[in-house]
């Protein structure tokens, strides 16, 4: 876009403010529409769900519902395909991933310290490991992982998927809490102990306020995976649909129910809208450290 | 060791200046200044901070939560996967009616004479080899036109991006499922619309994409670009802010066209980024699960398996063949463990490490 303008931008000087204005102008159209049409499966979802079937399979769909209904809603939210309410399914998707994310987060917070304040022998070789771990397919993994809980009875119980969930946000976590935790200032802590404060105060006075941002960031990061995960979902939950978290419960009700999709869109919103919004409350923090983690690897 | 002599209630015989003629332990005391400030005997919670510090086994100490739950619930497993793939394990192995046998290399010759396996690799390499550049030239587009908008345009644009980027995997799977449905989906509704030198036509009406390997793979690509370039575009803004702009200014007084630009200029500059985005793409769409898994209409299609679905209709469809599984399992762990090695080498060299 900007090729074809550039022989405009050599002309005079009057056509090349015009032509400026023009580009810019240009410019920010292109902006619109690409973010237009990235937003557009997510709104014409929103859509569906508030539309009336009449409004749904029709031949000229229209953009925004006619005669918006609230029933599709209803239906999910009283539980008319699996006879359970969503919020069934919403508390067990909460309570699996906040006691993951919690873990989780002490668990790395303790890692990411070892290795960003402590010189030992393995840790080049730890980080490493961790950049290997974080990449094993899942889909691999689960089938050891299926075999090992059906021994230790951990299927169809929430308690296994905790488990999951904890170890595999621990690698990403691990890497990017210790890059927050490098970026504490050293001499804080030396200044603490020199006024007598032992490793454990440092801890909690220094350490901890310090790099409290990114413990928001990274589980804000453990939060959306475990949120949204599927396979291990699927596989050991098995069909015990009491305890499926709301991502396997979206799938069931679209496999069992192709053809009603204003409800299923209304599923899905409700699945969907609270990462949304959890994630542009979060939004900031985040992209910060997204981009340090994929620039710094 | 010794230190059990001065067990809490026994009289210190003479105090921290005795302290330094003891064994190894106790002179280890005189390096933590409290417990020689408070001359009474050390109780067990300060004999073990002497010991952590004396063997500097702090980080250790640290790291052994996150290395005992990554070892237990990803190495292990990746492990066992590997032990697996050359053992018999079925349905009988598994409810315990009979011992599992070392059956040496059969679950792999069983795979590669079945061929089911090879179209599910062609599949799976075709569909990386497809999305892996449509994200990258999308995802760098969109980052380049980021950096030339102005603050609050590229907030928006940004933002809206992200949020294609943060829906959950599951939810655009139905989305796309219900955007391409033959009965009401808006997708076979604008192909009518369009002009016929566009290709559209009465012909897409009810025109069914899940069903066929070809049209289900394209809504994943188109899905999977949609998801995948916001990430990308983000990343690219970024490198693109750290190229100070006299280069760029240079360039542009020396007559080059924003095209040379990019190649000459920007591209070898951001060459470490794109290397990195480009692996961890390939990582991600060569090993794809969910998406496909809903497209396609969970395992019923065969004709629509990559090598994660083939694998994982192995293991739980009836009867299960764990062994066979893990095999295939194996081939493509190590399959993106090559690509794997490539990124973490890739990341190191930017300085991932330092």
């Amino acid at each position: 876009m900007t090729a074809r303008l550039a022989p405009a931008l050599r002309s005079t000087r009057g056509t090349r403010r015009v032509s400026r204005r023009a580009r810019k102008a240009l410019l920010n159209l292109a902006g619109l529409v690409i973010a237009l049409s990235t937003l557009f499966p997510v709104l014409w979802m929103i859509s569906t769900a508030f539309k009336p079937a009449t409004e749904i399979y029709t031949l000229t769909p229209h953009p925004f519902p006619l005669h918006p209904t609230l029933a599709n809603f209803q239906a999910v939210i009283n539980g008319s395909v699996i006879g359970l309410p969503y919020w069934n399914f919403l508390k067990n998707s909460l309570f699996v991933t906040i006691v993951a994310v919690a873990l989780s987060s002490l668990i790395a917070l303790l890692a990411a310290i070892a290795l960003a304040r402590f010189r030992f022998r393995l840790r080049t070789t730890y980080l490493i490991m961790l950049l290997i771990v974080q990449l094993l397919p899942q889909q691999a993994l689960v089938i050891a992982l299926f075999i090992d809980f059906r021994k230790l009875n951990l299927l169809d119980s929430l308690v296994g998927l905790i488990a999951v969930y904890t170890a595999f946000a621990l690698p990403v976590t691990i890497w990017m809490l210790r890059n927050f935790a490098a970026a504490v200032p050293r001499q804080l802590e030396e200044a603490a102990a020199i006024d007598g404060a032992g490793p454990w105060t440092v801890f909690w006075r220094i350490m901890l306020p310090l790099v409290s941002p990114g413990l928001v960031a990274t589980s804000v990061f453990a939060f959306i995976f475990a949120y949204n995960e599927f396979i291990f979902a699927l596989t050991f939950l098995g069909t015990d649909t009491a305890k499926f978290t709301l991502p396997l419960y979206v799938q069931y009700f679209y496999g069992q129910n192709s053809t009603n999709w204003g409800a299923i869109m209304a599923a899905s919103t409700l699945f969907t809208i609270p990462v949304l919004v959890f994630f542009l409350i979060t939004q900031r923090r985040l992209a910060s450290g997204l981009v340090a983690g994929a620039v710094k690897g | 060791m010794k230190t059990e002599d001065r067990r809490p209630g026994t009289p210190s015989p003479a105090g921290p200046i005795d302290s330094p003629s003891g064994g190894g332990p106790r002179r280890a005391t005189d390096r933590a200044p409290h417990a020689r400030a408070v001359s009474t005997p050390l109780t067990t919670r300060q004999r073990a901070a002497i010991v952590i510090r004396r063997y500097r086994l702090a980080p250790y100490l640290l790291l052994l939560p996150a290395t005992a739950v990554i070892g237990a619930l990803i190495l292990w497993p990746a492990v066992q996967i590997g032990l697996f793939s050359f053992q018999n394990y079925g349905l009988m192995q598994i409810i315990g009616e009979e011992p599992t046998k070392w059956i040496g290399f059969a679950n792999y010759s069983q795979i590669l004479h079945d061929p089911e396996f090879w179209l599910s690799l062609k599949i799976s390499l075709l569909f990386a080899l497809v999305v892996v550049p449509l994200s990258l030239i999308t995802g760098t587009l969109v980052g380049l036109l980021l950096s030339k908008l102005g603050k609050k345009m590229a907030t928006f644009v940004s933002t809206a991006a992200l949020l294609a980027w943060a829906t959950p995997a599951v939810s655009a799977s139905v989305i796309f499922a219900w955007l391409v449905q033959p009965d009401g989906g808006v997708v076979d509704w604008v192909l009518t619309k369009l002009p016929s030198w566009l290709d559209g036509g009465p012909q897409w009406s009810g025109y069914s994409w899940t069903n066929q390997t070809i049209p289900a793979y394209a809504v994943v690509t188109v899905m999977l670009v949609w998801q995948g370039f916001p990430f990308i575009a983000v990343t690219v803004l970024a490198g693109l802010r750290t190229i100070p702009d006299e280069l760029n200014e240079a360039a542009r007084v020396d007559g080059a066209s924003p095209w040379r630009i990019f190649w000459k200029v920007t591209y070898p500059l951001l060459k470490p980024i794109f290397l990195v985005l480009a692996l961890l793409s390939t990582i991600w769409d060569f090993g794809l699960f969910t998406q496909v898994y809903i497209v396609a209409g969970a395992l019923g299609n065969r004709d629509e398996y990559n090598l994660g679905l083939y694998e994982y209709s192995k293991a739980f469809t009836q009867p299960p063949a764990y062994g066979v599984a893990s095999a295939i399992a194996f081939i493509l762990t190590i399959i993106l463990l090559i690509v794997t090695v490539g990124y973490a080498r890739a990341a190191i060299k930017q300085g991932a490490l330092t």
